[in-house]
């Protein structure tokens, strides 16, 4: 609990500058697009006068300098008020609050999915190393490694929803279906086996290649030696000896990908039609709307630092080395 | 006689020479043999043979006898002590559960007996509060007690031979000798008999009652340890000579004054 | 055995060259196989695969040539992958290793540079960007290889502290070898499979980044890629389905061929160190 307060703080700390760099480089990369929402949105009703142009430009702040709206937009940030998307014509802080919990029920069953599967057929590979078993899940893994996951998305898709009709092609549910409690969550989940598959599956094979070269490394450990020594059974030495260290490098891996996968769920999620936060990218780039952008990017790299301190807190529990030189410094 | 190994020949995977080649000697039980010889001579290998922990490909020729019929079992037969105590212990399991496993396995416990055995074991290896050691972590203690839980997870199912294969040789000198007379101790209260790797004369000279030299994987002298160190083969002779202490003059000539 | 040699003797290695030799044959015979334009139209729309001797992979929906689009899209993998993969690894080398002999607060304001181009998803980064200067070819390198080259940064800046650290580079001052030389003869042997390693990481992420673009149709409209025929197969996903797999598994044959070479490469490398 010591360790994890300390890493709270020290991470809250060295995050906010980063924050800055992030928001301030964002917010000067969209100023370079050529034209505005309020052009983006002319562009879609036909344009206007030149009055209601500037008036539209008032109202959205759009016709001060730059400067004064990075000041603006900065204080705003502070207020966790993340602007108005002209796009949808609502607040951000709404809309991205409305999707984003989609997004993470797909990225959450995605990682539980992989990082479970992956560790345990990492292990059956890493059992024996230079095994059949271990080449055909190596071969195979990296095959799968290989692949597209918007590809995947779509050939899940053909075979699963469209030939067989098994599952849905498309949404988070059924809409307005009035199912409540227990019946909507099995819709849900119905709904997202073929996104959680296709978005799962790439880090499934990253988490089985982890796990295979961890455990051989660590079978070239001294105390791997000295546990078969000791005569300990096979599943003892596999499990608690070797595997539970080949553990700590993929727990790592989690917090490195988690930025990764929140890019894949743009993809999928525009695929299957998912109402969730990376589709909302997409849909932001699409409407031109460059607030929104921002904010979304903002709230990517809050997640990406919230997400990477638990992931450090875990290891620190898995770890027992870790947390001794924090406590000395 | 506890164990008996006829012309044995190993041979690593990949490797053009054998690391042993026609070794022929007897362990009496009870005895203290030492094994001594410089790198590569093979004496390490010798101990991984004998406990049965050599790599899957490795090519063996000859035989290992031992009193008994069934096949040595590591733990429960073989107790085994590894050089470095820094590497040999799993740094994210606490030192207790490394050695009460041992005791669970081959002695047949519940968890609570075997770590209640295990609290016992490293009081005999001299532990200080042991009770707070059982939960500790081996990067939490330093090479000498860490040296003596290996120990401990050696001994805790009582095997009847103990192989200490240079386990003094990566700790500071002060230490080897507490480590040297825990296992002259532990060997004699417990009728154990103690084969030990080493390229360390001195101590061999100390501790053991035969000593085995070995030379590029092949057995050069056998014999009581007064006889072997008194009465030396040549090449046993040069490990003697060679042995630096503070009798032995300057290597480097001083400029003539 | 030489290097080549070594490369060669394993499977991976030699599986995966030929996979890359087959894809850049496609890329660079593409204009000689198939000179007309793989954007036009040349026969009748939806044609099946293996019916028609002109078309042997059929047509898609506007009636273009799958087989020419398919080696033609070739290009457009293979250019992107090299090109991201080298613009990631010059930037991020230049930071790196700038950051490593600067140290105090440049160090750390470049390491906070770099955090920051860490933590933002690669592909929102690419999105904003692209959507930002426009969809070409350039742009979407130059988007791919801003997520890409915090990596190689890292790297090289581990590199550089390194060398103040190394005993055998305190062992080659000593008897007076210039820093240079103990750069290109010692430090430089040791960091090269990590920097392979890598190199084929960022390629690969870069051919399906660039995939997933073109995909959401932010790639560049003027050329043929991949990507673009898996979107425009998706249109007829239900009735041919053929024109969003075949493309798809050109991508799937490169990135694998990627992978395989690279770890054929630092299996070599790792079968020479130990040899010496």
């Amino acid at each position: 609990m010591q360790h994890a307060l300390v890493l709270l703080r020290r991470r809250l700390i060295s995050s906010i500058p980063v924050l800055l760099i992030v928001v301030v480089g964002t917010f000067f990369l969209l100023e370079a697009a050529p034209g505005d929402a309020v052009d983006a949105y002319l562009a879609g009703i036909g344009g206007g006068d030149a009055a209601m142009v500037e008036q539209l430009r008032q109202s959205y702040g759009l016709d001060q300098s730059i400067w004064a709206r990075l000041w603006t937009y900065l204080l705003s940030l502070l207020r966790l008020d993340l602007g108005w998307s002209v796009a949808f014509d609502r607040p951000i802080l709404q809309l991205i609050g409305e999707r984003l919990p989609n997004t993470l029920l797909l990225m959450g069953s995605a990682t539980a999915l992989s990082f479970s599967l992956g560790s345990l057929l990492g292990i059956l590979a890493g059992a024996r190393p230079g095994s059949f078993t271990d080449r055909a899940l190596s071969i195979g893994s990296l095959a799968l490694y290989a692949v597209p996951s918007f590809w995947l998305g779509l050939v899940l898709s053909v075979v699963f929803a469209v030939q067989l009709r098994w599952l849905p092609t498309s949404g988070i549910e059924t809409i307005a279906s009035g199912k409540a409690g227990l019946d909507r969550a099995l819709d849900i989940a119905r709904h997202l086996v073929l996104p959680v598959g296709a978005l799962g599956f790439i880090y499934l094979a990253l988490f089985i290649r982890t796990m295979r070269a961890g455990m051989a490394e660590v079978w070239r450990q001294d105390f791997a030696l000295a546990a078969r020594a000791k005569g300990l059974s096979r599943p003892r030495i596999v499990f608690r000896h070797v595997a539970r260290n080949a553990l700590l490098p993929l727990v790592t891996l989690l917090g490195l990908q988690s930025a990764t996968m929140l890019g894949g769920s743009v993809v999928i999620e525009s695929i299957f039609a998912i109402p969730g936060f990376g589709r909302l990218a997409q849909e932001a780039v699409a409407g031109r709307d460059a607030p929104l952008l921002m904010g979304i990017i903002v709230v990517s790299a809050l997640l990406v630092i919230v997400v990477n301190l638990l992931v450090d807190i875990a290891y620190g529990l898995l770890d027992p080395r870790v947390g001794t030189s924090e406590q000395a410094a | 006689m506890i164990v008996s190994v006829q012309d044995l020949t190993v041979t690593y995977r990949g490797s053009p020479m054998p690391a042993l080649s026609g070794i022929t000697l007897d362990i009496a039980e009870g005895e203290r043999l030492a094994i001594i010889g410089e790198s590569g001579s093979g004496k390490s290998t010798f101990g991984l043979a004998l406990a049965g922990l050599l790599p899957a490909n490795t090519t063996m020729s000859g035989t290992v006898s031992r009193a008994g019929d069934r096949a040595p079992v590591g733990g429960r037969d073989i107790g085994m002590v590894f050089q470095d105590p820094g590497t040999s212990l799993n740094p994210v399991l606490t030192v207790g559960e490394q050695v009460a496993e041992v005791a669970r396995r081959h002695l047949r416990l519940h968890w609570r007996d075997a770590y209640r055995r295990a609290a016992d074991l490293l009081a005999r290896v001299r532990l200080p509060d042991p009770e707070k050691a059982l939960r500790a972590y081996p990067h939490q203690l330093s090479g000498g007690q860490r040296q003596r839980v290996a120990i401990a997870a050696a001994i805790a199912a009582n095997p009847k031979l103990l192989i200490a294969d240079e386990a003094t040789s990566a700790l500071d000198v002060l230490v080897q000798a507490e480590i040297a007379a825990l296992l002259r101790e532990l060997v004699e209260e417990r009728g154990m008999t103690l084969l030990f790797i080493t390229h360390d004369i001195a101590l061999a000279s100390t501790l053991a009652d035969r000593i085995a030299v070995f030379r590029h994987g092949q057995l050069v002298d056998i014999g009581l340890a007064a006889r072997v160190l008194g009465q030396p083969e040549p090449y046993t002779a040069e490990l003697i000579g060679s042995h630096l202490d503070l009798q032995t003059p300057p290597l480097i000539d001083r400029p003539a004054a | 055995m030489s290097f080549f040699a070594r490369l060669l003797h394993s499977p991976e290695g030699l599986v995966g060259l030929l996979l890359l030799l087959l894809l850049a044959a496609a890329a660079l015979l593409a204009p000689v196989l198939f000179p007309t334009d793989p954007l036009s139209i040349v026969a009748a729309p939806l044609t099946a695969p293996f019916t028609n001797g002109s078309v042997p992979l059929g047509t898609d929906r506007l009636g273009r040539n799958v087989l020419a689009a398919l080696v033609h899209g070739a290009r457009a993998s293979l250019l992107v992958g090299l090109a991201a993969a080298a613009v990631a690894i010059l930037v991020g080398a230049l930071v790196g290793t700038l950051a490593g002999f600067s140290g105090g607060f440049i160090d750390e304001a470049l390491m906070r540079v770099v955090d920051a181009f860490q933590i933002v998803p690669g592909f929102l980064l690419a999105l904003a960007f692209v959507s930002v200067i426009g969809a070409s070819l350039p742009t979407v390198v130059l988007a791919i290889a801003l997520g890409a080259w915090t990596g190689p940064a890292r790297l090289a800046r581990a590199e550089v502290l390194s060398l103040r650290e190394r005993d055998f580079v305190a062992a080659a001052r000593v008897i007076g070898m210039h820093p240079l030389e103990i750069a290109l003869r010692e430090v430089l042997p040791n960091a090269l499979p990590p920097v392979l390693a890598l190199t084929a990481v960022i390629a690969a992420g870069a051919v399906l980044t660039e995939s997933a673009l073109s995909f959401l149709g932010l790639g560049d409209p003027n050329i043929v890629t991949w990507g673009s025929m898996i979107a425009e197969g998706r249109n007829v996903l239900r009735t041919a389905p053929f024109l969003s797999l075949a493309p798809g598994l050109a991508l799937v044959i490169t990135v694998l061929g990627i992978y395989l070479f690279a770890e054929g490469l630092s299996d070599a490398l790792a079968r020479r160190r130990i040899r010496q």
